[in-house]
Order: structure tokens, then sequence, then C-alpha cells
């Protein structure tokens, strides 16, 4: 099965729709409530990123028998450091986003603490893509 | 600690919820950054937040967290009242700060939070 999501800029309090309805047909689909949560928490945290960072992006599932395999692309600026990126707490969110929840620095850390695999590749001024694998 | 004496100790105003007052809690986490609650928490906590955005609902909802408290005299909006009610979660709103919110709990005997080693 596959779910595909266009995760939009314009309106903040709608980031998260995609984790939602992702974690209804995990749910549905009998799948355990710790797996559920960690792929539901993986998801969201990329939505958020592409809201804040890259105005936006696609977002897909893709849920296979023994795996779920979730796939980010955003046309943003992309990330010059990967690797302080994913240091927990570096954070280059503008402060508005702090205001609305985000922006403590702990997304990309989260993102790969909930996966089994977890590859992102960043090219300044072309965008980011994450791809991540939970084994079920 | 039920939903209901946790009411009590906070004067808290019950937004949504109100069949859920005998719901037990054991732990809690004060936090204003959703992401800080989702790398932190492990149990099922009470989530207390000074952050009144549909955000907050949906981080707790994602993390089968089933109280939020709302602190510092915040009212919640009618779409996170909405929200809250479509997903079962009991919605409250107490006017003592986030440090006293949560030194009350403590102190009436909900201990449970978690500790997570400095990096």
């Amino acid at each position: 099965m596959k779910l595909k999501f266009e995760v939009g800029d314009e309106d903040f309090s709608l980031a998260g729709r995609a984790s939602s309805e992702l974690k209804g047909v995990l749910k549905r689909l009998g799948i355990g409530p710790d797996l559920v949560r960690r792929a539901s928490i993986a998801m969201y945290e990329g939505e958020i990123n592409m809201v804040i960072h890259a105005g936006g992006g696609v977002a897909e599932a893709e849920i296979e028998a023994d795996r779920v395999v979730l796939t980010l692309i955003d046309a943003g600026p992309g990330i010059p450091d990967l690797s302080l990126a994913m240091t927990e707490g570096w954070s280059t969110a503008p402060d508005r986003f702090r205001e609305l929840g985000f922006g403590a620095g702990m997304g990309l850390p989260n993102m790969r603490r909930n996966c089994d695999e977890f590859d992102i590749e960043s090219e300044v001024g072309k965008g980011t893509s994450v791809r991540m694998v939970i084994r079920l | 600690m039920t939903v209901r004496r946790m009411t009590e100790i906070l004067e808290a105003r019950i937004a949504s919820g109100e069949d859920q007052m005998d719901l037990e809690v054991s732990a809690a986490c004060g936090a204003d950054l959703m992401s800080d609650v989702m790398a932190f928490v492990k149990e099922k906590v009470v989530l207390l937040t000074g952050l009144v955005n549909p955000q907050a609902i949906r981080t707790a909802d994602l993390m089968d967290i089933r109280v939020v408290v709302l602190v510092r005299g915040k009212s919640p909006t009618e779409d996170i009242v909405a929200m809250a009610r479509e997903n079962g979660m009991v919605l409250l709103s107490t006017k003592y700060s986030m440090f006293l919110a949560c030194g009350r709990l403590y102190e009436a005997g909900l201990r449970g939070g978690g500790i997570r080693e400095i990096a």
C-alpha cells in the first residue's frame, strides 16, 4: 500500500495531517502501538521540517509486509552541514516557529531515533530527501 | 492519580473529556517544544504545556497521550477543543504556571516522568 501526501507551507496548523492519516492506517492494519508511534513521529517531524525549512514538499509512505518506508522530498534550500543538523539541540528554525512549539533542534535526531534505517541527502540550492525504514 | 484528583489539585477547567474523570495517570511531562516531548516521553504521560495550537493536540495524539493540561491560564480555542474531543482526549486549563502546576502535581504524589541522560 502506498500513501502520498502533498505537504504545503501555507498553514502551519495543518502540518501533521500526513502523520495522523498514516497513524490511522497503520492502526487499522493491526500494527503494534510502538511501531505505529515510531512511524508517526518520524513522519510528523519530517512534515514539520518541510513546512519550516523548505516551503513544503512531498511525503510518501509505502507499507509492506515486513516494513514501512517513509520518503520525504523537498525542493528547499538544502542543508549545508548535515552532521551539524543531526546534532540534538542545534536549530536554524526562525523564532516564530519556536512560538508555535517547534525549533527545539530535535527534528532530524528524532527521525533517526525512531527508524531502523535512515538516509538523508541534501544539496544546497536543490533540496533535501530523507528515506526512513521501520521494520515491522 | 485520577484525572478527577488532578483537576482538583490544579483547580482546572475541563474543556474536553468530562467522561474520563476516573482515568488513572502515573507520569507527567511539562514542555512547550513538541519535539522535546517526542524525544523524551516513553510512558503514557499527562502533557502540561503552554502551547495552545493544534500541534499540541496532534503531538499528544501521536504519542498516545490521553491528558493535556494548558498552563498559565490559557483557554483552548474551539478548533483545539474539537480536535481533543475527536481524539477522545482530556483537555484541561489551569491558572497555575508551568512551575506551580508541575509542583502541585508532584507534591500530590505524581512522580513518574522519566530521565534522559545528558548527551
